[in-house]
Parts: C-alpha cells; structure tokens; sequence
C-alpha cells in the first residue's frame, strides 16, 4: 500500500477525452473529481448545436491539443461516437470506447501508472461489470466493484 | 405499418434516432438515403454500427430510394426515412408519397442562419422548404417526439426561438 495521501499522485496531464450528449462529460467528470481529485486527466467535450463535420473537428482539435489517444464517449449511436470512429479510422495508437460510465473512469485515472490506452481497456472492463440489479425479486448483488462500484438500488 | 417519419438530420444516424425516436416508434428499421454514403461500405459499416441488431438499415442513394420506396412503405414493421440535407428529401418529395418532413437537425455551417436551436438555414435552403411545401408537405421542426413540433411558418418567420 502507498503512503500517499489520497490525491496526491494526481496527474494533472490530460490522458483521455469525454464527449457526449447535453452536459454528459462535464458531469461525469465532474463525479470523477468530486469522488477522486483527478477529474483533470480527462477532457470533457460537448458538442451543441454542432454537424458532425464540426464534433469530428472539435474532438480532433481536441486530441491534437492535448496529445491524448484515448477517448470516451456515451452511447454506440451517438454523434460523439461517429466521430471519434471516423478519427480513430486508420490509427493504430488511440482507442475509443463507447458507452462509458462511471466506474469505468474512475478505474481509469487510477491506473495512471498504465499506458493510457492500456488504462482504458482496462477500465471498460471493469465498468461493464459494475452495474448491478437489486431488489424486486431479482436477487442482489452481480456485478463488480468496477472502480469503485458502489451498488445502487 | 410504414415510414412513420421522414427526417432530415445531417447527423444521419445518432442517439436522437435510433433511442428518442427508435423506442417509442418502436422502429425497426431505417432508411438512409445518402447518395455519398450508399456509395461507400466504410460509411455505412460505421452507421450500421451504432444501431442495436434488432434494427435494420438499408443504404440507398436517391434513385435507387425513388424505385424501393414503394415496397419500404409496404413493410410490415415501422420505418424512419433518414436524409442528411434538404435537397436530397425534395428530391424524395418529387416522386411523390411523402405527406410530411420532419427538421431533426440541421446545423451550423457558413451562410446558414440560426432559426431554432438545431435548425440553421441558408437561403436556398429556405427556398427549397418552401417549396416542399407549395407541394402540400407538411413541415415541422421536432428533434424528439417530447419536444413541440414547431412548423414551418413559424421557423421561417422567426417567431419559433
């Protein structure tokens, strides 16, 4: 175990993007840094009123401007997602991961000792396994701790 | 059923279609006419890729569009008609059965004015609803089924906001 206080190793470099609909990434990494003190590893991006000529350019700019390869986005379907697909097309260095939830990125800034690309399918492993169903008839319990996992009902 | 909706979204296939108006529409399949994006298996590998398997897409450019609409309207499941730009629906318009368009989205880009918060149009774009609906079209702005469907006059005369 570290002696570290909590937050203390913080990496204030940026090593992943957010993007999604309405304020999606400004509250995601919000709850990342309200929970963990490391919401500034991750860019959060929206993309208002925007064609997807113009999230494809933001996103992009984005990435060059902070040297990032990694980028999360909410949903299979959405704009955000398109895009990054589009930009990830041909790139053998960065990764997309789509249908991101919380858990997924506070394994994430945790794993700031990992490559961050290695960091991020890490953490979409754990956040797929952290959601989970309780009550009505349905048992409790499955899923994982995920980063923090904590059970909701 | 049939084509329950007519869209024209420059974002083609996204969340707005495939969850706001794919669940409660219970669609099943979409239409997308894009005479670019029926030419290019990447482009259509990508939307395919954002849609759940339950949903089918089918890619057609216009005139292939003007030939399969008559069957696409005879399938049993509901359907959503996709285009990416005005033009492209007028052109659907001209072959006759389609009674309404729905502005989904229509963003930002040089020469375009904003109208409503996801509708911009240039002049020419303006032209061309207009004379959707000389044709007896009936248009309206609606990006999600909860939201007030705004019509035409109004956006254009500037008193939707």
């Amino acid at each position: 175990m570290s002696d570290r206080a909590p937050g203390e190793n913080a990496k204030p470099v940026p090593r992943a993007i957010v993007a999604g609909h309405g304020d999606f990434a400004s509250g995601l990494v919000s709850a990342v840094d309200v929970i963990t003190g490391r919401g500034t590893q991750l860019i959060p991006v929206a993309v208002p009123g925007l064609c997807a000529e113009d999230i494809e350019k933001l996103i992009r700019e984005r990435m060059t401007e902070s040297g990032v390869k990694v980028i999360f986005t909410d949903l299979q379907a959405g704009s955000c997602t398109m895009a990054a697909r589009r930009i990830l097309r041909g790139a053998d260095d960065a990764v997309l991961i789509a249908g991101v939830n919380l858990p997924t990125l506070l394994d994430f800034v945790f794993a700031d000792q990992m490559p961050a690309i290695d960091a991020a399918r890490h953490a979409a492993e754990r956040g797929r396994g952290a959601i989970s169903v309780v009550g009505a008839a349905g048992g409790g319990g499955g899923g994982g701790g995920g980063g923090g996992g904590v059970k909701q009902a | 059923m049939t084509l329950v909706l007519h869209r024209i979204d420059d974002r083609l296939i996204h969340g707005q279609v495939v969850v706001g108006w794919g669940q409660p529409l219970d669609i099943r399949f979409i239409v997308l006419v894009d005479d670019e994006v029926a030419a290019s298996e990447w482009e259509q590998e990508l939307y395919r890729m954002g849609v759940p398997p339950e949903m089918d897409v089918y890619f057609l450019n216009v005139a292939r569009a003007v030939d399969e609409l008559p069957r696409l309207r005879a399938d049993t499941r509901q359907g959503i008609l996709l285009t990416g730009d005005i033009d492209t629906m007028r052109r659907l318009v001209d072959s006759g059965g389609i009674t309404s368009v729905n502005l989904g989205g229509i963003h930002h880009r040089t020469g375009r004015s904003q109208r409503l918060r996801y509708v911009f149009l240039n002049n020419d774009e303006e032209s061309a609803l207009r004379e959707i609906a000389a044709l007896g079209v009936s248009i309206s702005a609606q990006d999600v089924p909860g939201a007030r469907p705004v019509p035409l006059d109004d956006i254009l005369a500037g008193v939707a906001s």
